[in-house]
């Protein structure tokens, strides 16, 4: 009497473990191709795309896009209009990432250094917190605080700091009729929504630096500021360029804010949307697209000297 | 590439030799079951944003033909969605109507199978943004004029009656200088509005529409545009960053639509407006059918449908428009009254000049600035340039 293997059947998800179990890179290649498809074909796809288009040209008469290679949409950035937007975006962009990396050291610091248990906590909160609103019911907010009628007028005028307001106002450039009609106003709003991408990865730096070092610098008779300057501010260092990598991309490439709150002069990302949009000038709007990439790219290059990846 | 281009470019080729050139309906068959219209955001209302305001439900009831909605923001949404295909109907404006029309994708409209086409204003059966060699490539669905708000504590019993308020530098009747109180609309189409104004205070320019500018016609309105924009704190962009800015930041007079105007007064914001006396410009827009619409004759229902004076009535309310056909402002078959006809502007037709696209091969006078430029300058002049 003989009886066959008690083996049962094996069923498909059986055969299918068994298989990326003796060929792991079937496994590999089924997890990765997704991702790298959308990487490839969405993202670079689009990129290209878009870079493509910069070389077109519009036609000048009839307002067609010409598509034969020219550099001459190029060469529209460089007119004196398009310069502005250029110079006024960079421009916010450094400033917002400096004012947020000066507002944004000692809060990362009393967090990563002093803060504990409960307050450990309560510093997430505080800065996750705007994070989890609608960005754009913050800007709202934002443009009614900074009216002309909103409540730092009001403020001002009942303490008798009214006239500190208005000089501030007065600033040639910079000022205007209102802190929500000024280019004051766009960078308070953009420090204000982009600060948490600044603290959050300077706390991260800042909780690595030994205390071990600390206290050898003092002991080796340091004052609180050699400490700070050379030892702390350059152990910081990556986490403070990987905060502005965010800072600057983000003010960057914003076509919100300065739309609601600001002069209405324009910045990168709003001559972007409007050239392609209402204008059909869209190998403009692609020139115009590709130059926060390239300045982003040299500032990448730049970070990756500062060892911004390193804390990565 | 290239012969990828040459092949695209043979299809089309065919295409447009097996297409009769305008062709148009010659009868209607029965319904299809749908039609889908490209529409402006507010347009085409089906009682979800109010209740009583819906002008779709009763149409599909009685026709069966189910209306689909693709809304557009732009007018060059509304010229790519078509170009697209897939559509019957589109509510373009005259910035976009021509334009379709040059592109051939959209057919002419046997109005014979349109009964209402009787009732239509006689002012605008014939207009010019729809009717081209005499060929109707449409109907009339709404039309507005973009009027002067201003804020009625400020300027009291003395209305302004001229766009110089916002143009150039003055006192206001409350005693102070309108600088910082004045606002812009922030699309270039503005520039009209400036040329509009050059027409009237400086004659020897020999403007003759703000849409066809020649050079130096144009350079005057850039240097209008440029001392505006030392009087203006910020140019408006959306209707409700508008209406606050009148609430929060001091601003007591901007070129604007009368829907916001009727929005503020409804709440109790003391504004009025007026058309001042250099005329204003406006917008007007037309019911136009793809040269491929799938579906024909829920198409021309659609377009009857939107002929009723119950429909225009309550439109001219919601969208604070002027009905195309007169008798919605008077019959009383929807919530339009003879004052609220008034009060957008419907007695004020010959004083505005309708949105066009600026071409550079002008009618007036052969060689003008085209849109795109129009563009990239008001973004410099809004730019302090």
């Amino acid at each position: 009497m003989s009886r066959s293997a008690i083996l049962p059947n094996r069923g498909l998800a059986d055969r299918l473990s068994a298989l990326f179990w003796r060929h792991p890179r079937v496994l590999l290649l089924l997890l990765i191709t997704p991702p790298l498809l959308w990487l490839g074909v969405v993202y670079l796809g689009s990129l290209g795309a878009l870079l493509l288009q910069s070389f077109y040209s519009i036609d000048e008469f009839s307002g067609v896009v010409v598509e034969e290679f020219t550099l001459k949409t190029y060469g529209e950035l460089f007119r004196a209009a398009n310069m502005d937007i250029i110079l006024r975006t960079l421009t916010m962009s450094a400033s917002v990432t400096l004012a947020s990396a000066v507002i944004g050291f000692p809060v990362a610091y009393f967090a990563a250094r002093f803060a504990r248990g409960r307050w450990k906590a309560v510093f997430y909160l505080g800065i996750m917190l705007p994070l989890w609103s609608s960005y754009l019911v913050k800007v709202y907010a934002w443009k009614l605080i900074l009216a002309k009628e909103g409540i730092i007028t009001w403020a001002a005028d009942s303490v008798g700091l009214g006239f500190l307001l208005d000089a501030v106002l007065a600033l040639p450039g910079v000022g205007g009729n209102s802190l929500s009609t000024s280019f004051i106003g766009t960078w308070i709003v953009f420090v204000y929504v982009w600060l948490p991408y600044m603290i959050l990865p300077m706390q991260a730096s800042l909780e690595r630096v030994p205390v071990s070092m600390l206290e050898a610098s003092s002991d080796l008779g340091a004052t609180l500021g050699q400490t700070f300057r050379t030892v702390i501010l350059p152990l910081a260092m990556p986490g403070v360029i990987a905060g502005s990598i965010f800072t600057f991309s983000l003010t960057m490439g914003d076509y919100i804010i300065p739309q609601i709150v600001g002069t209405s002069a324009r910045f990168i990302g709003q001559a972007v949307y409007q050239l392609q949009g209402t204008a059909g000038n869209i190998p403009l709007a692609a020139a115009f697209a590709v130059v926060p990439i390239l300045i982003m790219l040299v500032y990448l290059s730049l970070a990756k000297r500062g060892g911004a990846f390193d804390a990565l | 590439m290239k012969s990828i281009r040459l092949m695209g470019n043979t299809a089309v080729a065919v295409a447009m030799a097996v297409t009769p050139a305008l062709a148009q309906v010659a009868s209607l068959g029965s319904p299809e079951g749908q039609v889908s219209i490209v529409a402006w955001p507010g347009y085409i209302e089906r009682g979800e944003t109010m209740a009583e305001f819906d002008w779709v439900t009763k149409f599909e009831e009685a026709t069966g033909c189910q209306v689909v909605i693709k809304t557009a923001n732009t007018s060059d949404e509304m010229v790519a969605l078509m170009n697209e295909g897939g559509f019957d109907l589109v509510t373009a404006s005259g910035d976009a109507s021509l334009r379709l029309v040059a592109g051939k994708r959209v057919q002419p409209v046997n109005i014979d199978l349109i009964p209402s086409w009787t009732n239509v204003d006689e002012r605008l059966k014939n207009a010019p943004w729809h009717t081209v060699d005499g060929v109707h490539y449409g109907v009339p669905y709404q039309w507005g004029p973009n009027v002067l708000m201003y804020n009625t504590e400020v300027f009291g019993d003395t209305p302004p009656t001229s766009w110089s308020v916002v143009f150039e530098e003055q006192t206001l009747p409350d005693g102070s200088s309108n600088v910082g109180r004045v606002q812009a609309y922030d699309g270039p189409i503005h520039i009209a509005d400036a040329a509009q104004y050059l027409m009237a205070h400086r004659p020897e320019l020999g403007i003759t529409s703000p849409y066809e500018l020649n050079a130096d016609q144009y350079a005057a309105a850039l240097d209008l545009l440029r001392a505006q924009r030392k009087l203006v704190g910020r140019y408006w962009h959306d209707a409700f960053i508008q209406m606050d800015d009148f609430k929060n930041e001091g601003v007591v007079a901007s070129g604007s639509w009368p829907f916001q105007v009727g929005l503020l007064k409804a709440e109790g914001f003391p504004v009025s407006s007026v058309i001042p006396e250099e005329g204003s410009t406006g917008w007007a827009d037309t019911t136009m059918m793809h040269v491929d619409a799938p579906h024909p004759t829920c198409s021309y229902l659609w377009m009857e449908h939107t002929l009723s004076s119950n429909l225009q009535a309550d439109l001219s309310v919601w969208f604070g428009a002027n009905p195309v056909v007169l008798s919605a402002c008077t019959d009383g078959s929807g919530m339009q009254t003879a004052e609220g006809c008034t009060a957008n502007g419907l007695d004020d037709f010959e004083k505005i000049k309708f949105w066009t696209t600026p071409v550079s091969q002008c009618e007036s006078q052969g060689e003008c600035v085209p849109y795109y430029r129009w563009v990239s300058d008001y973004i410099g002049v809004i730019g302090g340039r």
